[in-house]
C-alpha cells in the first residue's frame, strides 16, 4: 500500500521530468539565464523531493497527487485566441475605473489594449518580455523571496513558468486608479498552466491592484501561480485577489509579501468559487513599522476544497500583523485552515493578531483549522483564536419571530458574516460589487463578475 | 383572537406548563405575573414558536387557526410579536436592513407592495419617535452595544413598525430605570387599539401603573392559580408571591 503510494508520486514526477526536458528548448527560449539556472535548480529539487503527500503536515488534508495524476495538456507557447477578449471581456463592475490587463492561460494577452495615462515610470508588461528585453529590471526581484527547497509548488512553477506580469510602481509615484488584472482560462481541451507575478511598489509609492481569476471553458484545468510582491520602504500597496473558477479547477497559488520600513499593505484572497484551491500566503515584514493586514474569506460548496495555508514572519521590530480569515462551508466542502506567525528573536514590540472563524451549513462538511505560533522575542502582544460553528440558532428564532423565513434569515446571518472581511475593502465600487456577488453565491445563483458571452460550466466528469 | 385549552409544554422532559386555560379577546391588557421559574416566559415562547419546547398536551387557538400548524415566521406574519426578556445581538446585520426585510415579508404577506426606500425611511422615522430611541441606533448592527434599556425599546419601536394583532411583552420592564419604564410603557400604551391585544408578563407590579390591565392573571407552578381584575396586582404588591403560595399549599 505505501510502497504503491510511492510508486504513483514518482509516477508523476517521472512524467513532469520528461515533460521538462521536452519543453526545455522552448521554457529557455525567452528567459535570461538567471531564470533558467533556477530552473533547473528547481526540477532537479522537484525530481528529488516530489510534491508533498498527505502524510506531511502541511498536507494533510489536501492531496494534490491525486490532482497531478489528471491527464492535463500542456501548451508551451502563446495561446491563440482567435476572438478579442477586450470585447468579450467587459467587466461590468460599475463605476470601477481601472488599468486592465488579461492573462491568458498564465500568458500575457497580446492583444490587450494599450494602458492609457499611467504616470512616467510605471510599468504594467508581460513578464516574458521584460526577461528577454529588460532582464535587468527582474534581476533584484526574481527568486529572492521564494524557496524552491521548502515548497514544492514553487519549484513547480519556476521550472515550467513562462509568462506572467511585471508591474512597478516607481518612487513617489501615487497611483490613482487601480490595476486589475484578469486572469482567463481558455482551451479546447484540459489544460495545465503557469503564471508568474513580480509586483514591485518602490519606496513612497501607492497602488491599488485587483486580481480576478476566471475560467472560460469547461474544461478541467491545472494553474500554477507564484506571486512575488515587494513592498518597499514607505509604499502603500492593497492587493485584491478574487477567485472565481468553476468545480473542476485546480489551482495552486503561492503569494510572497516582502514588506520593508513603514510600508502598509492590505491583503485579501476572496474565494468565491473553485475545485481545489491551495493558497499558500507567506507575508515578511522585512523593515521596522511595516504593517500588514491579512484577510481571506472563502463561500464553498459541493465538494470544493479549499486550503489557506499561511505564514507571517515578523522579521524586524515594531512591526503589526492583522489575519482575519472566515470560511463558510456548504454541503461536503473541506476547508483547511493554518495560520503560522514566527516573530524572530529580536523583533521586539511586535503587535501580530490573528483571527479565522468559520461556519458550517451541514453535517457533511468539514474545517481543519491550525493557530501556529513561534515567538522568540519575549516583548511582544500575540494573539489568535479559531472558531468553527454554526449559524446562532437564538438569532434565527429573533429573526423569524419577526416575521422573516429561515431561508432568509439564515441568508442574513451568512451575509452579517462575510461582510466583516468585505467591509476592509478599500475600493467603494469594488467593495459593492463583491458584496453583491457574496449575497448571489449565497442564494445560490451563479456569480460572475462579468457579462461575458461564455457558459462557465463545468466539464461532465 | 386566542383560546388556550389545556396546555402542557415540556423541555427536556420535565414538564413546565401544566395546563393552561387562557382566553384573550381584541381590546384587552392582560398582565401574568407570578414568581421566577412559575412558566411565564415558557408560555410566551412556545406561543411565538420556539422549538426547543414540546408541546405534549392541549391546544392554542389563534383566529380561528391551530397555532402549532404555524412557522414562528408565519405567526408573526398573522401578527403575534414577542417582545423578548433578552433580546438577542446580531452583528453584522443592520437594523434597517432587519426591520426593512421583516416589513416587507409581512407586507407581502398582506399582497402589499414592499414600502420604497423613502417611504420606509419616514416611517422609521416616526416610529422612533415614539419609543423616543436614538436615531443612531437604528445605524447599528441589530441590539449590538445597545444598553438593557436600549435594547428594551428597541422591541417596542419593533412591535411600532410591524403593528401586530397580539403583542406578548417577556419581561419588557426587567433592567428598565423608571424614565425608560415610562417611554416604554407610554408606548405600548399609543399602541393600543380596540383591534389589537396585548399580554404583559411580569415579575413586579410597577409596570401596570403605566400600562393598566384589564385582566390580571398568576401563574405559579405551571398553572393560572388566580384570575382577577387590575386590583389582584395591587393585592401581591403588597402581600408577595408566598399568600399564593400558602394559599395553593
Amino acid at each position: 500500500m505505501e510502497f504503491d503510494k510511492i510508486l504513483s508520486t514518482y509516477t508523476v514526477i517521472d512524467q513532469l521530468a520528461d515533460l521538462y526536458d521536452n519543453a526545455r528548448s522552448s521554457l529557455y527560449k525567452y528567459a535570461p539565464p538567471f531564470i533558467n539556472e533556477l530552473r533547473e535548480k528547481a526540477i532537479k529539487t522537484l525530481k528529488k523531493n516530489g510534491f508533498p503527500s498527505t502524510k506531511k503536515e502541511d498536507y494533510r488534508y489536501t492531496d494534490l497527487e491525486e490532482k497531478f495524476a489528471h491527464p492535463y495538456k500542456n501548451v508551451f507557447s502563446s495561446p491563440l485566441i482567435d476572438i478579442d477578449l477586450n470585447e468579450v471581456f467587459k467587466c461590468d463592475v460599475p463605476n470601477l475605473e481601472t488599468h486592465l490587463v488579461l492573462t491568458v492561460n498564465g500568458w500575457f494577452y497580446d492583444k490587450n489594449a494599450p494602458l492609457k495615462g499611467l504616470p512616467e515610470g510605471v510599468i504594467i508588461e508581460s513578464l516574458k518580455n521584460v526577461a528577454q528585453n529588460n532582464p535587468e529590471l527582474i534581476q533584484k526581484y526574481f527568486g529572492k523571496q521564494v524557496s524552491i527547497n521548502n515548497d514544492a509548488l514553487v519549484a513547480f512553477n519556476t521550472a515550467f513558468f513562462q509568462d506572467g506580469l511585471f508591474v512597478y510602481i516607481p518612487k513617489n509615484i501615487i497611483l490613482d486608479k487601480p490595476i486589475q488584472i484578469i486572469n482567463i482560462l481558455l482551451s479546447d481541451n484540459d489544460l495545465m498552466s503557469f503564471q508568474r507575478n513580480i509586483i514591485v511598489v518602490d519606496e513612497n509609492a501607492e497602488a491599488k491592484i485587483v486580481a480576478c481569476d476566471h475560467t472560460l471553458a469547461p474544461y478541467h484545468y491545472l494553474t500554477s501561480q507564484v506571486n512575488e510582491i515587494f513592498v518597499e520602504k514607505n509604499a502603500r500597496l492593497d492587493y485584491y485577489t478574487m477567485q472565481n473558477e468553476h468545480n473542476a479547477s485546480t489551482q495552486l497559488a503561492n503569494t510572497y509579501f516582502n514588506q520593508k520600513e513603514n510600508s502598509s499593505l492590505i491583503s485579501h484572497t476572496v474565494t468565491l468559487h473553485g475545485g481545489l484551491i491551495r493558497n499558500n500566503i507567506y507575508s515578511k515584514l522585512d523593515g521596522e513599522g511595516a504593517e500588514h493586514n491579512m484577510y481571506g474569506i472563502f463561500l464553498i460548496d459541493k465538494n470544493q476544497h479549499v486550503d489557506n495555508y499561511t505564514q507571517i514572519e515578523h522579521a524586524k521590530p515594531n512591526c503589526y500583523s492583522n489575519e482575519l480569515f472566515k470560511g463558510v462551508l456548504d454541503d461536503y466542502a473541506k476547508g483547511v485552515f493554518r495560520g503560522r506567525i514566527y516573530v524572530a528573536p529580536d523583533a521586539q514590540k511586535t503587535n501580530a493578531f490573528q483571527t479565522n472563524n468559520n461556519i458550517i451549513l451541514t453535517n457533511n462538511a468539514e474545517m481543519h483549522t491550525k493557530p501556529q505560533l513561534e515567538i522568540y522575542a519575549d516583548d511582544v502582544k500575540c494573539s489568535h483564536g479559531a472558531t468553527v460553528g454554526q449559524l446562532d440558532e437564538e438569532a434565527l428564532f429573533y429573526m423569524r419571530s419577526r416575521g422573516i423565513d429561515e431561508k432568509n434569515a439564515r441568508l442574513l446571518l451568512m451575509y452579517a458574516f462575510a461582510h466583516e472581511i468585505i467591509d476592509q475593502i478599500r475600493i467603494e465600487p469594488l467593495k459593492d460589487r463583491i458584496n453583491n456577488l457574496v449575497e448571489k453565491r449565497f442564494r445560490g445563483e451563479l456569480s460572475k463578475c462579468n457579462n461575458c458571452s461564455y457558459n462557465c460550466r463545468e466539464p461532465e466528469k | 383572537m386566542l383560546k388556550i385549552k389545556d396546555l402542557h409544554v415540556e423541555i427536556e422532559g420535565k414538564e413546565i406548563l401544566k395546563g393552561i386555560n387562557l382566553e384573550i379577546k381584541p381590546g384587552e391588557v392582560h398582565a401574568i405575573m407570578g414568581p421566577n421559574g412559575s412558566g411565564k416566559s415558557t408560555l410566551a415562547s412556545v406561543l411565538a414558536g420556539r422549538e426547543i419546547f414540546h408541546v405534549t398536551k392541549g391546544e392554542v387557538i389563534y383566529n380561528g387557526e391551530n397555532l402549532f400548524d404555524l412557522l414562528p415566521e408565519e405567526r408573526a406574519k398573522k401578527g403575534i410579536f414577542l417582545g423578548f426578556q433578552y433580546p438577542i445581538e446580531i452583528p453584522g446585520v443592520s437594523m434597517v436592513n432587519f426591520m426593512k426585510t421583516a416589513l416587507n415579508e409581512h407586507r407581502k404577506f398582506k399582497g402589499e407592495e414592499p414600502l420604497s426606500a423613502s417611504d420606509f425611511l419616514k416611517l422609521m422615522r416616526e416610529k422612533k419617535e415614539l419609543v423616543e430611541i436614538d436615531s443612531k441606533l437604528t445605524n447599528r448592527s441589530v441590539n449590538e452595544g445597545f444598553s438593557g434599556g436600549e435594547k428594551k425599546k428597541n422591541e417596542i419601536f419593533q412591535m411600532a413598525m410591524l403593528e401586530p394583532k397580539l403583542a406578548i411583552l417577556d419581561e419588557t420592564d426587567s433592567g428598565l430605570d423608571i424614565d425608560a419604564l415610562r417611554i416604554v410603557a407610554n408606548g405600548v400604551n399609543k399602541l393600543k387599539t380596540a383591534n389589537n391585544a396585548t399580554v404583559v408578563i411580569t415579575h413586579y407590579q410597577r409596570l401596570l401603573d403605566y400600562i393598566v390591565p384589564d385582566i390580571v392573571h398568576v401563574l405559579y407552578n405551571g398553572k393560572i392559580v388566580k384570575t382577577s381584575g387590575k386590583e389582584l396586582a395591587l393585592v401581591l404588591e403588597e402581600k408577595g408571591y408566598d399568600w399564593i403560595k400558602n394559599e395553593m399549599e
